[in-house]
């Protein structure tokens, strides 16, 4: 297929909206080089189950591509038009199946040795997009709010060392109702800036708080039953001497109805991005601290809320060989002290994801060793690299990032 | 960046100390540790993750020439970055398929230059996708002239009892990239075999020693041992792997790879220092087969995967140890991951005619 010849009953097969933008920027798709079409038909292709923010997203690279003046546009493409791609890939159905054409295209290009220019076109190609837009100023700052060491009594692990060069390093908060006044703040920001995925509780064990509306709530325990089909059918297909790589295929194509879950939220485009969470990413369907750290990431990425809550909880131990020799502690129990330490790192990982949203100047971020007595808190107003051994109350710490 | 480390204040000694090569007794050994499967600058040799490696910081290092940037231009994926370190040249084959190399390794270069036989070359490797790394299918070397390669937890679950396959799958994964694990090969009757004629272990005690073990890389490098004791190879080529388990995402859990994998080293070298076969003659090479995605790539996830081909993930290190060695010194300039075959050329005395590497002057 030459995307030259490209005409839009191909498009048949596509969402209705996906459909929609596929015809009408048609002249523009037949212009683009095979090392970058699939690639955007691979955004575009599930356009309908994308987020406010992730469409604006594509309509904003359309709209950069249809201004470039012919002799930008071939500058701009040069370096994707330059790749030397193999018949197998020129010949595969891309229209169609852009996510495996992309997955084909990503392991030819490495065996090639030409991933590095790959990527550095997609980089270039990425700050120029960015920097063709004009970003409205955001409503209120955003603010990332993350828990972590629930379950945890004590610990010696040294809190948030990645993230104190950016803050202030509370070291003796009173923490009463700190819970509380966390939720009560999420609740607020939303009722008073109603955006349609624009406040986000991620929960890494069950969600039973009850926001008024306008909070999109996920939880690693709410999705229980569709991990188990889910590692079912994985198991499945090993057994049946699937590849890894057909794996990958597999689970990216999968959907929701596929996992028996008819309607997770009840709204299409979240419980899409509810079973991506597992299927695409690595270690969400085991361990709750790494769906959380994700789920925060994809979250931030593709949504840019403007309020994200993440907290984190124990997740389940890792068995050594000679417990899994021995045959006993079948039903691993919860490893508090290491879900601390994994969700230390979330915490660093959530904040340097909202650091690559727009407004990262006036953003906002805290995070709370949850039930103690340490906070770090990151904003505009707060000194960095700064350490407080004194005692003060929480509520002071979220007037300094409100 | 790279000179934040603690050998690096010893890095002016380098051309001082007068090389003993020449010197070096008959009956040259050498043991390659892969310290994998992809461990980052931030969790090792940077001042925040120094406190992850004592042993190589404070053990190995002051006896050792340490290359700081040891640089993998290949593919970033486990068997095929591990078999481009043994054929020293950069693999292109499909990492998940279960292939040879295209170019000879170093196990065949050593066997037909050197006229050795198959005992004096094995490679210990921790999962299926590794049972192809001996040997090439390179039409003048290939077949038969190879490196009798042992994966531990494939002998496992041989060994265990039949049915109980199922109990074992955490055990026995394979395959860390994948979301969950692969399940372990059928048995093989003839590995067990050779495990008890080979090593002269028998299948009861492998499998009571490997219920006292925390991982599938304490059983490599109990098996290395058996290894080293009864066969006493020349040369010895270890694949750890433990690390690997970031892929799920728990940096926790990527820690204690990496803590373990330090200890593994450490327990390796005084293995070699006190077995009257390996003390005195071998030199030990411990090199990571590739680091990890950094931080602060959007591409990525960090630690958990090594998919962006960033700098962080292509550049790495290397330690080399033994008689003749400048001990406690640094070398900062660039080396290629594919230097290290025509290095074990150099100092076994082996072409490695197809090698896309150049012999590292400093240890040779």
């Amino acid at each position: 297929m030459i995307a030259g010849q490209l005409k839009p009953e191909q498009f048949d097969g596509y969402p209705p909206e996906a459909k929609r933008l596929a015809t009408s920027h048609i002249a523009l798709l037949r212009q683009l080089p095979l090392g970058f079409l699939p690639l955007l038909l691979k955004e575009l292709i599930v356009y309908d189950w994308k987020f406010p923010a992730e469409r604006k997203e594509l309509d904003k690279q359309f709209t950069y591509l249809a201004s470039l003046s012919p002799a930008q546009f071939d500058r701009e493409m040069s370096s994707f038009s330059g790749l030397r791609l193999s018949p197998e890939l020129e010949n595969f159905d891309w229209i169609n199946k852009p996510g495996i054409f992309s997955e084909q295209l990503s392991a030819h290009l490495w065996a090639t040795h030409q991933i590095d220019t790959f990527r550095a076109a997609a980089v270039g190609y990425v700050h120029k997009v960015n920097a063709s837009e004009r970003h409205e100023p955001l409503p209120l700052p955003r603010l990332g709010i993350v828990l972590v060491g629930r379950g945890v009594t004590a610990s010696k692990h040294p809190l948030f060392r990645k993230l104190r060069p950016q803050g202030v390093y509370f070291k003796q908060v009173n923490a009463d109702n700190a819970h509380k006044q966390l939720m009560e703040l999420l609740d607020e920001r939303a009722q008073a800036h109603p955006l349609a995925f624009g406040h986000w509780y991620i929960d890494g064990s069950t969600s039973d708080t009850q926001f008024r509306s306008g909070v999109t709530c996920i939880s690693y325990a709410s999705l229980q039953s569709v991990r188990t089909v889910l590692v079912d059918k994985i198991e499945k297909a090993y057994e049946s001497g699937m590849g890894s790589e057909a794996l990958r295929t597999m689970l990216a194509e999968m959907r929701p109805e596929a996992l028996g879950s008819k309607a997770l939220s009840g709204d299409p485009i979240l419980d899409r991005f509810q079973i991506s969470l597992l299927t695409e990413g690595s270690g969400t369907q085991i361990y709750s601290t790494t769906f959380v750290q994700w789920a925060a990431r994809e979250a931030l990425r593709r949504a840019q809320p403007l309020t994200l809550f993440a907290r984190f909880a124990p997740r389940q131990r890792e068995r050594s060989m000679k417990e899994v020799l021995a045959g006993t502690l079948l039903t691993p129990g919860l490893d508090p002290e290491g879900s601390l330490i994994d969700a230390d790192m979330g915490a660093y990982y959530t904040w340097l994801n909202q650091q690559r949203l727009s407004g990262s100047g006036e953003s906002r971020f805290l995070v709370w060793f949850e039930d103690h007595n340490e906070v770090l808190a990151i904003g505009p107003e707060v000194a960095r690299g700064a350490e407080l051994d004194r005692p003060i109350v929480f509520e002071e710490i979220l007037k300094q990032i409100a | 960046m790279r000179t934040a480390t603690g050998a690096a204040a010893a890095g002016s000694l380098f051309g001082l100390a007068p090389l003993r090569a020449h010197a070096l007794p008959k009956g040259r050994k050498a043991v390659v540790v892969t310290f994998g499967g992809g461990a980052r600058d931030e969790e090792t040799f940077m001042p925040e993750g120094q406190e992850n490696i004592p042993h190589l910081l404070n053990e190995l290092i002051p006896r050792a020439t340490f290359f700081t940037q040891v640089v993998n231009r290949g593919i970033l994926g486990h068997y095929v970055a591990t078999a481009s370190l043994a054929t020293g040249v950069y693999e292109t084959f499909n990492n998940f398929a279960a292939v040879p190399p295209d170019n000879p390794t170093v196990f065949e270069y050593f066997r037909k230059d050197l006229k050795r036989p198959a005992f004096d070359t094995w490679v210990v490797a921790p999962s299926n996708g590794f049972n192809r790394i001996g040997e090439s299918d390179n039409r003048s070397y290939g077949a038969g002239l190879g490196a009798g390669v042992i994966l531990p937890k494939r002998l496992l679950a041989s060994a265990l009892a039949p049915g109980e396959g199922n109990k074992y799958d955490h055990l026995l994964r394979d395959n860390y990239e994948t979301p969950l694990y692969a399940p372990q090969l059928s048995g093989n009757g003839i590995e067990l075999h050779e495990l008890a004629e080979v090593m002269k272990l028998s299948v009861a005690d492998f499998v009571v020693h490997a219920k006292t073990l925390d991982s599938p890389d304490e059983l490599s490098v109990y098996i290395a041992r058996q290894l080293m004791r009864q066969l006493a190879p020349s040369l010895l080529w270890i694949t750890l792997h433990d690390i690997d388990v970031a892929h799920a995402g728990a940096y926790s859990l990527y820690i204690n790879g990496i803590q373990r994998s330090d200890r593994l080293c450490a327990e390796i070298w005084r293995a070699i220092e006190s077995e009257p076969e390996y003390a005195g003659k071998t030199t030990m090479f411990i090199l990571p087969d590739f680091g990890r995605d950094s931080d602060t790539d959007a591409g990525g996830n960090g630690f958990q995967h090594h998919r962006t081909g960033d700098q962080l993930s292509r550049t790495t290190w290397m330690i080399v140890l033994g008689p003749g060695i400048r001990e406690n010194v640094v070398v900062d300039r660039p080396v290629q991951s594919t230097d290290l075959v025509p290095t074990l050329g150099g100092l076994f005395g082996f072409q490695a005619k197809f090698s896309q590497g150049r012999p590292l002057t400093e240890v040779l």
